[in-house]
């Protein structure tokens, strides 16, 4: 096997300590290690914003993290959220749905229900490839505007969306430019409840 | 030598050879001589595939003409923790059908972390005259419409088992496709659907089936539906519970007192949904026969967890949530002396703060008090070194050590050293130790002492620990018998990886993610060994098009004699000596 770039202190085994302060530096953050875990090893800028949030809630946002399978998250969940029922209009389609948000455990989860729901009009794509997706999936909130999905954390979402829709990206016209990575990074970086 | 081999007439040696069960040693008979190999591949009749795409079909049925029984595993195992991207892969139908078409008397198909599909179950319905046993485990892609397929055609199913499987679940009404006439079940295990089937058509089923050992339930079942069930099926070794609550009322709680006392083969118990805990008494009188306990989905408060395992004196087996706290693991200590295997579960995972008083003495408690524990799986809040080496002097029987501090990254909370010495002293004393997953803040050290101990390590799952490379190449040069490595967010690269490239076809795979290992380190891996299939995985687009030296997202490497796949995703490539040319 090629060992060119190699050096031989590759196989020095040292014993002692590791050097430098890092594990003083570790412990000093302790407190906030877990919710900076997502912004470090080059893995996408995350938003200021967002750990701050995650700060304040004092709760996990690292995927898969803690390692509790995905079935026994699910039972958890479904032991803690109330139904959260909310109207799903899609442009083009004659009527409207009624999605539990409750029951989703992120944003992937969510775009997976609603491609479900209205067939494949690629809802999913929007997490593979954001420029094909014709479709931009917005939220009304509390206040009554129009967001675009997936720019806050994914419980933040749950309490403030009142209903959803699945809008034409050529409608968008309107609205300046449609930062659909947001949904995208989101659905990347996505932590179960 | 080879005369004497062919003077055994064919019979004998398969009469022999039909001693040997376990795959290694058939492995091993195979490569006597090439006789040995003709007679072991025409008598062998169950295959263990560990990795879906480690082998194809083809190559499989070429080898083995009459195969009964057939695991396949397809995932790697971080896909239970939303690890691996949706459409990474792990098809089963592609399998069915070649299984179909040569295999006509296959009875046993296992699945694990695969993708199966309403098609392949009616191919499988419709394929096996003979087909007893479905076990689908982690796997998703179906609904309950392939259940119905199932149900209504194969008239010798003895064992249906969905565990932990995400079904679309479309209504109950599958359960009434099994005919009136059908009467062979053993097994049934749908304790993860959500719809609501019939009563009646449960009960029936149940009734009719007396060869029934083993009834999981799910949670649409209440309470007192239960008793009805259990009167039909007294035979009953393993239940579980649909949801444990219903109204009050004061015959629920005596009729399944009844009901259950009724069952005296009764051994296994899971279920406890939505636990009512005043209906809890009404499973003392089978506490002592129980060697298996799954309380892992059930709020229940440490005093009554207490009052419940405290009557389990044959207990081989708990799963618990942490409610049971450090004084309910004190009281299994004392009770469960024949305890082999316990799982802790958190029962708020995403919280920093302990909700519940549950720590390392806990874990103290059970390697003292109880001599037989092999197999721990807990996850707590803080640790310390001292505990560990106690753990370690108490218990060094352990075969499964996987420990997980909440918090990535926490060290000892006495010392606020790394666990590092925690970590060497149950490699060092857990001669027998396969199966090992490290938390805490853990330097290269750590690893060092894995590498020099860990000798009988099969598989090790590594997370948000060491500073080096040297970490890496410590378990990669040391664990001799090392076959899945799983790390995620460690900070190894190229080097260990490159330099001990021979070793990852040693194994079954390796899996690294939030790691870094670049791109180019990939390609190289990919050209240099042609037995490997090298995927990244990579939802920011094909690393082609940013600089070599970035690190990819994902790496999952696998041996494998069926050369590269073909049912790739557009964030996932194989690297070979094509892969420069190859792009998206």
């Amino acid at each position: 096997m090629a060992k060119e770039g190699l050096g031989l202190e590759i196989t020095e085994l040292r014993l002692g300590l590791p050097s430098g302060p890092r594990s003083v530096d570790k412990i000093k953050e302790k407190k906030r290690v877990f919710s900076e875990i997502n912004g470090g090893d080059g893995n996408g800028a995350n938003s200021g914003d967002r750990d701050d949030y995650r700060k304040s809630q004092a709760k996990s946002q690292v995927v898969g993290w803690p390692p509790v399978c995905s079935y026994r998250r699910k039972v958890y969940s479904l032991n803690e959220t109330s139904k959260m029922y909310v109207k799903v209009s899609m442009d083009g389609a004659p009527f409207l749905r009624k999605i539990d948000l409750g029951m989703h455990n992120g944003y992937a989860d969510l775009a997976l229900a609603l491609e479900k729901l209205f067939g494949c009009f690629g809802i999913g794509e929007v997490l593979k490839d954001a420029d094909s997706c014709e479709f931009a999936p917005i939220y009304e909130d509390k206040d009554g505007d129009w967001m675009l999905a997936g720019d806050v954390p994914w419980e933040m979402f749950l309490e403030s969306c009142k209903r959803l829709r699945i809008m034409k990206r050529s409608d968008a016209k309107g609205f300046g430019v449609l930062e659909s990575k947001g949904f995208l990074k989101a659905t990347m970086k996505d932590e179960p409840k | 030598m080879l005369k004497m081999a062919s003077s055994f007439p064919e019979e004998v040696l398969e009469h022999v050879f039909s001693f040997l069960q376990s795959d290694g040693d058939r492995n091993s008979i195979s490569m006597v001589c090439k006789s040995w190999y003709e007679i072991e591949r025409w008598c062998r009749r169950r295959i263990f595939v560990g990795n879906c795409y480690a082998v194809s079909p083809r190559i499989l049925i070429r080898r083995f003409p009459d195969v009964r029984s057939i695991t396949l595993k397809g995932k790697p195992h971080f896909a239970d923790f939303n690890l691996v991207p949706e459409g990474w892969g792990g098809y089963v139908y592609p399998w069915i059908v070649a299984l179909a078409s040569a295999y006509p008397w296959l009875e046993e198909i296992r699945l694990k972390r695969m993708v199966v599909t309403d098609e392949s179950l009616e191919l499988i319905a419709k394929s096996f005259k003979n087909f007893k046993l479905l076990v689908l485990s982690s796997c998703e892609g179906f609904s309950t419409d392939g259940l119905a397929s199932i149900a209504a055609n194969c008239r010798n199913l003895q064992e249906l088992d969905l565990h932990e499987s995400d079904v679309e679940d479309l209504s109950g009404r599958w359960l009434s496709h099994f005919p009136d006439t059908y009467t062979s079940l053993v097994s049934l295990n749908i304790a993860c659907l959500g719809s609501e089937v019939s009563f009646s058509a449960l009960e029936r089923l149940v009734g009719r089936c007396p060869n029934l050992r083993s009834l999981r339930l799910h949670r649409a079942v209440p309470l007192d539906r239960l008793s009805n069930l259990l009167h039909r099926a007294p035979q009953l070794v393993e239940l579980g519970t649909g949801a444990y609550s219903a109204e009050l009322r004061p015959d629920v709680l005596s009729n399944l007192s009844s009901a259950l006392s009724a069952c005296r083969e009764l051994k296994s118990l899971s279920g406890f949904w939505d636990v009512v805990p005043t209906y809890l008494p009404a499973v003392y009188s089978i506490c002592p026969g129980l060697t298996s306990l799954n309380l892992s989905y059930a709020i229940i408060q440490s005093p009554d967890l207490i009052k419940l395992v405290s009557q389990c004196p044959n207990l081989q087996r708990l799963w618990v949530l942490d409610y049971i706290e450090d004084v309910g693991l004190d009281a299994l200590a004392v009770s469960c002396k024949d305890l082999r295997e316990l799982r802790v579960f958190p029962s708020d995972p995403f919280v920093l703060e302990a909700n519940v008083s549950l720590t390392e003495q806990g874990l103290i408690s059970v390697s003292e008090g109880c001599p037989k524990l092999q197999s721990v799986l807990y996850f707590c809040r803080q640790m310390s070194n001292e505990a560990l080496i106690t753990i370690a002097r108490n218990q060094p029987n352990f075969t499964c050590f996987r420990l997980c501090i909440i918090e990535p990254r926490t060290p000892d909370y006495l010392t606020l050293e790394p666990l590092d010495v925690g970590f060497g002293a149950i490699v060092e004393h857990c001669k027998d130790l396969t199966r090992l997953s490290v938390s805490g803040l853990l330097t290269d050290r750590a690893f060092e002492y894995i590498g020099t101990y860990g000798k009988k390590l099969e598989m090790l799952s590594l997370a948000f620990a060491g500073d080096s490379d040297l970490g890496l190449h410590h378990v990669l040069s040391g664990c001799d018998n090392l076959r899945k490595l799983e790390i995620r967010d460690c900070p190894f690269g190229d080097k260990a990886l490159l330099a001990n490239a021979a070793k990852l076809e040693t194994m079954r795979s390796l899996w690294m993610s939030s790691c870094s290992v670049s791109y180019g380190a990939c390609k190289l891996l990919g050209q240099k060994l042609p037995r490997l299939n090298v995927e990244v995985i990579d939802e920011r687009g094909h690393p082609a098009s940013r600089p070599e030296s970035l690190p990819v997202e994902k790496l999952y490497i696998y041996r494998s004699v069926a050369g590269p796949r073909f049912d790739m995703p557009n964030f996932v490539w194989t690297m070979d000596e094509n892969s420069a040319l190859r792009l998206t």
